[in-house]
C-alpha cells in the first residue's frame, strides 16, 4: 500500500518489535514465553515490513534462499546438540549427565543446552512464517 | 444447577459454546474460507477446555521465584501438551488455505454450491 | 429451513454437553484427579535436574525434548507441502545477461 503514515510508522517501530522478539527467545528459561512465541513475534515484524512496503522490497530483505537455509540450519543445530549425549554413552538429548555447563541459577547462560534448543526453535518458527507469507503472496501475481 | 456452579465452571461452559458456534459455522456457510475459520474456532475451544483442567484455585503461574515464596503452582502438564497442538493447528490451516488457492485456480469461484454444480455438469458429459 | 434444522440439532448437542458438567470433577480443586504425583515431581524436582526457572520450558525442552523434535518435523512437513503445492519460481536475474552482452 502507498500510505505515507504506514511507511513512516513502520520504519520507526520495527527495531523495537525485533528487540522484544529476541528478548522473549533468549529468556525462554527464565520468564514466560519460549521459542514458539518469540519466533512468532519476530516473524510479525517481517510480515509488517512486507505489508507496508510491497512484495519486492520484502523479498529483498529475506530472499527465498536465505530463509530456506535458516530453517534447515535450525533443525540441524537441534539434532547435532542431541548427538552429544550419544558420544558420552547416555541416550539421545541428555542435558545434565552429558556434561553441559549448568551455570548459576537465574542467569541467562545457564541450564545446559536449554538456551540453544530454544534459539533453534525460534529460528525455525520465524523462517516458517515468513516463507509461508511470501509464497502465498507470490502466487497471485 | 445453582448459580455458584455456573460461576465456578465458566471455563468449561465457554469452551462448549465456542465449539458449537464453530460447528454451526462449518455446516451453514457456503464459502470455503469461512469453513476453514470455523475449524480454527473449534480447535481453539478444545485448547481452552484442556488447559483449564489444570487450574488450581489460589495458584500462581509455574515460574519459580517470580512472586515471592508461593508454593502452590498451577498444573504445568496440560499447558506443555497444548503447545504442540497449537503448532499442529497452524500447520493444518496453512495447508488447507493453499488447497483453497488451487481450487480457485481450477474452478474460478470459492463458493461450494457453484463448485458442486460445475462438477455435476462435468460428470454428466 | 435448513438453518432451522441445523439450529435445533446443535441446540440438542449443546444441552448434552452442558449437562455433562455435573459429572466432571469441580474446577479448581487442589486434590483433583489430574494433579497427581507426576505433576508434583515436575514442580519439586525440576530446579535441581535442569536449573531453569520456567517449569514449562524445562518440561518441553529437557524432559520431553524428543516430542519437541517431532513437532518441528510437523512444521517442516507443513511448509514443504505448501511450497510443493504452490510452487516457487527460480528465475535468474535478466539484468546480468544484458550487462555482459
Amino acid at each position: 500500500m502507498d500510505d505515507l503514515f504506514v511507511k513512516v510508522t513502520t520504519k520507526m517501530i520495527l527495531p523495537f518489535i525485533q528487540m522484544y522478539g529476541l528478548y522473549v527467545i533468549l529468556h525462554g528459561h527464565l520468564s514466560p514465553g519460549g521459542g514458539f512465541s518469540g519466533g512468532a513475534i519476530y516473524a510479525a515484524s517481517m510480515v509488517l515490513y512486507t505489508l507496508a512496503f510491497g512484495l519486492k522490497k520484502g523479498q529483498q530483505r529475506m530472499p527465498h534462499e536465505v530463509s530456506s537455509k535458516v530453517e534447515t540450519g535450525g533443525i540441524l543445530l537441534y539434532v547435532l546438540f542431541g548427538f552429544a549425549g550419544i558420544f558420552q554413552g547416555y541416550s539421545f538429548l541428555t542435558n545434565k549427565a552429558a556434561g553441559f555447563p549448568m551455570g548459576e541459577f537465574g542467569a541467562v547462560l545457564s541450564a545446559g543446552f536449554i538456551p540453544i534448543v530454544t534459539f533453534a526453535i525460534g529460528l525455525k518458527v520465524m523462517s516458517t512464517i515468513v516463507t509461508l507469507f511470501h509464497t502465498m503472496l507470490e502466487e497471485e501475481s | 444447577m445453582s448459580f455458584r456452579m455456573i460461576i465456578d465452571n465458566i471455563n468449561y461452559i465457554g469452551a462448549m459454546i465456542l465449539f458449537v458456534i464453530g460447528l454451526y459455522t462449518v455446516l451453514t456457510h457456503a464459502n470455503l474460507i469461512k469453513k476453514i475459520i470455523g475449524i480454527n474456532i473449534m480447535e481453539t475451544a478444545i485448547f481452552l477446555f484442556f488447559v483449564s483442567i489444570g487450574y488450581v484455585r489460589g495458584g500462581v503461574a509455574p515460574i519459580l521465584g517470580a512472586s515471592g515464596t508461593e508454593t502452590l503452582f498451577v498444573n504445568p502438564l496440560p499447558a506443555a501438551m497444548i503447545l504442540t497442538g497449537i503448532v499442529v493447528a497452524v500447520s493444518i490451516t496453512a495447508f488447507s488455505l493453499s488447497i483453497v488457492i488451487k481450487i480457485y485456480d481450477a474452478y474460478g469461484t470459492v463458493d461450494l454450491d457453484e463448485i458442486m454444480k460445475i462438477r455435476s455438469v462435468e460428470a454428466d458429459e | 429451513m435448513k438453518k432451522l434444522l441445523t439450529l435445533i440439532v446443535l441446540g440438542g448437542l449443546l444441552l448434552v454437553l452442558l449437562s455433562s458438567i455435573a459429572e466432571l470433577p469441580p474446577m479448581g480443586e487442589e486434590k483433583g484427579p489430574s494433579y497427581n504425583e507426576i505433576a508434583h515431581y515436575y514442580v519439586e524436582e525440576s530446579a535441581e535436574d535442569t536449573g531453569a526457572k520456567n517449569i514449562i520450558a524445562a518440561i518441553i525442552t529437557d524432559y520431553r525434548a524428543f516430542d519437541t523434535l517431532g513437532e518441528t518435523t510437523v512444521l517442516f512437513t507443513g511448509i514443504t507441502a505448501v511450497i510443493s503445492l504452490l510452487g516457487v519460481s527460480h528465475q535468474k536475474k535478466e539484468g546480468e545477461d544484458q550487462h555482459h552482452g
